[in-house]
């Protein structure tokens, strides 16, 4: 008898013991890594988010799915690039899902959601796309990393390329809204401090694709060259109206480049060549890591990576690196960051490094549409970095 | 602003204010006649450039593609009032509002399942893809100059049907008085259809003639919905001749708006519609 409940009470001490946490491992360094995947899976910015997310995982695939060590496992929600839902939704990643990481997303205005929920609860968050400013500017955050560009930054390389081509003249034009003001921004500080006069600015408001009339304005103007900052439906739309106005040809056309990423099909390509863009990236960049990394994606996948797959390895690239300088504890943020930030990301679209408000310093490529192709002319811009205005980081 | 420029913008305000005409004219005559605020009427924009998209896509004709693309839109127009509207004639306008609006999402869905989320674009008829010079810069598209034709055509033959036949009169009737129409003898349920099934194809006509200018995406009509209400306030609820009216003020505001006052573009429109509305609330034109 005495043996028998000696057994029982040792037994319930135990039981205390392991339901009161004694008994198990820290919960850090067993447990798997929580990695929240916010990305628009469905409505116009889909492919973008599917792109971002093929990225991100190939990524995470070439080290064997582990982040220093610790196993990894998924959440995934779409955000429909739907502004209005974006801090619920990220609030289901974080609060319900208890992520230790957030990657998101595509669309500004969602970000601002995902922005405020990084900012109040501290959860470390990773931008594959998103460019408004104030992520990395005036509201920047020590948990918040960027790896894909400011929506100034590609615009602010153009400036340099007109003045070498001797367009000292040139109307900008763009969406009248947060994204082509910020690309504005970019062009006017970077061709005014090249020499450059800019004669206009004509505007619309977004997504208004009747260019008809300002297409007129500028053949009336006839400036040395016209750049704009447009992208996806809008943006075939221009590149189409401007060739279909004469203007092709004869008032060359320079813009950021999305306004050439990812449209190049049989339609578009006639009315597009000759366009030079600036972006931090090609794919027909050719370099080694480039070959190697379109290649392994596209037998991954069964498709061609663009700018937005890149962006999203690099997001894997950016994670690899800060967990296996903390052995995959991610909760020694002092630590974690700090690898973070002094991380070289060996990216497809070359070398680069983050500045101190989090963003990707990084070339910015001259571009020209030849074919169905953005052929790399040279690099506009070595080691861009956005101002980070307002950033009290680092 | 010289005097070619200032009559090439001119054109463009033309061209401009009849496309929003043929969009705005279902949309006044389903309002005037019916009772009835469709936000869906967008959606049947957007439906029109994917059949141009599709069908030029299968047949490599994009003419042929616009005539049984009208077709097809006049059918769906008339099965979507016989099974749906017709429920919702006399019914509040805010039952009206959830029904239509709850229409954009199951077109946007369909669309989406059909086509995908992806932007299209539909090759402009080798005919008429060539521009003619204007200027030593500028180049008028030959395309533009024919939709500026038939979309003419277009607003002459529906002023035509409108007050000159049998049938216009018992639409006008219809917008005026329907209870009396019925009155009358007039079949106020084949009326109805057939105004309902007029407006699905005009918008679907418009949105298969702008296809090869604009470019064909997802919530397209989303954006041309808003300049549409914005046309048949301006033009007063019902009136067709108020519409070809206010389309066109609305092209020449936009137009030059854009040019001459590039930074209040965006709210010009809107500054228009609301001086018409403070010194004519039932605007331009209300029968």
């Amino acid at each position: 008898m005495t043996t028998r409940r000696l057994v029982l009470s040792r037994s319930a001490a135990l039981l205390g013991a392991a339901s009161s946490g004694l008994l198990l491992p820290a919960h850090a360094q067993n447990s798997k890594i929580r990695i929240g995947l916010m990305l628009p899976y469905t409505g116009t910015f889909a492919q973008l988010g599917q792109a971002c997310d093929n990225g991100f995982r190939m990524a995470l695939e070439e080290k064997g799915n582990k982040l220093g060590g610790r196993d990894i496992e998924f959440f995934k929600v779409d955000d429909e690039s739907e502004p209005s839902k974006g801090v619920e939704n990220a609030n289901k990643l974080v609060q319900r899902d208890k992520v230790d990481v957030l990657i998101g997303t595509v669309h500004s205005g969602v970000q601002m959601g995902i922005h405020k929920v990084a900012r109040e609860t501290g959860v470390l968050c990773i931008i594959p796309n998103a460019g408004m400013h104030a992520a990395t500017r005036a509201l920047c955050a020590p948990n918040v990393f960027r790896t894909s560009f400011t929506n100034s930054q590609p615009t602010l390389a153009l400036g340099k390329a007109m003045m070498a081509k001797g367009h000292k003249k040139a109307v900008w034009i763009t969406w009248k809204y947060a994204a082509g003001d910020e690309a504005g921004e970019g062009f006017k500080e970077g061709y005014l401090a090249s020499g450059g006069t800019i004669v206009k600015e004509l505007g619309l408001p977004f997504p208004n694709v009747e260019f008809q009339a300002l297409l007129t304005e500028i053949a009336s103007i006839k400036p040395d060259a016209v750049a704009c900052f447009f992208s996806g439906g809008g943006a075939a739309k221009f590149i189409r109206d401007y060739a279909a106005a004469g203007l092709k040809g004869k008032i060359p056309l320079y813009g950021s480049g999305f306004l050439t990423e990812g449209l190049l099909d049989d339609e578009l390509a006639p009315a597009a060549q000759g366009i030079m863009t600036t972006l931090h990236y090609s794919t027909s960049l050719a370099t080694k890591r480039n070959d190697a990394f379109r290649l392994a994606y596209a037998k991954a996948f069964k498709m061609q990576p663009d700018v937005y797959a890149v962006q999203g390895y690099d997001a894997g690239q950016l994670l690899l690196q800060g967990a296996a300088a903390v052995k995959g504890d991610l909760s020694n943020k002092k630590a974690l960051y700090a690898a973070m930030e002094a991380a070289v990301i060996d990216s497809p679209r070359g070398r680069w490094t983050m500045s101190k408000a989090h963003n990707p310093v990084q070339d910015m490529y001259l571009r020209e549409v030849k074919g169905k192709e953005n052929i790399v002319l040279g690099v506009a811009a070595k080691a861009l970095s956005d101002s980070g205005a307002g950033c009290k980081l680092g | 602003m010289d005097l070619a420029n200032f009559s090439i913008q001119l054109l463009n305000s033309v061209q401009y204010g009849l496309l929003l005409f043929l969009l705005a004219a279902g949309l006044t005559l389903i309002f005037g006649i019916m009772g009835v605020v469709n936000l869906a009427h967008g959606s049947f924009y957007m439906l029109g450039a994917y059949l141009a998209y599709a069908l030029t896509g299968a047949w490599g004709n994009l003419a042929l593609a616009v005539v049984v693309g009208t077709a097809l839109s006049i059918a769906l127009g008339w099965l979507l009032e016989k099974l749906l509207f017709r429920h919702f004639y006399h019914r509040s306008h805010l039952d009206q509002v959830l029904l239509t609006f709850g229409l954009i999402y199951i077109f946007e869905e369909v669309r989406s399942m059909l086509w995908g989320d992806d932007v299209h674009s539909v090759g402009i008829p080798e005919v008429l893809d060539w521009s003619i010079k204007l200027t030593d810069t500028l180049s008028y598209p030959a395309y533009r100059l024919f939709m500026l034709a038939i979309c003419s055509a277009l607003a002459l033959g529906l002023w035509l049907l409108i007050s000159k036949t049998k049938l216009g009169m018992k639409i006008r009737a219809g917008a005026f008085n329907s209870d009396m129409a019925q009155a009358m003898g007039v079949n106020i349920v084949r009326l109805h259809a057939l105004v309902f099934a007029m407006g699905v194809a005009l918008a679907a006509l418009a949105g298969m003639l702008i296809a090869p200018l604009s470019s064909v995406y997802p919530y397209m009509g989303s954006q041309v919905l808003i300049m549409c209400f914005v046309v048949v306030v301006i033009g007063g609820i019902g009136s067709v001749r108020g519409a070809l009216t206010a389309a066109l003020l609305v092209g020449l505001v936009d137009t030059f708006g854009k040019v001459l006052l590039p930074q209040f573009a965006s709210m010009l429109v809107y500054v228009l519609m609301a001086l018409v509305l403070l010194y004519k609330p039932e605007g331009l034109f209300k029968q």
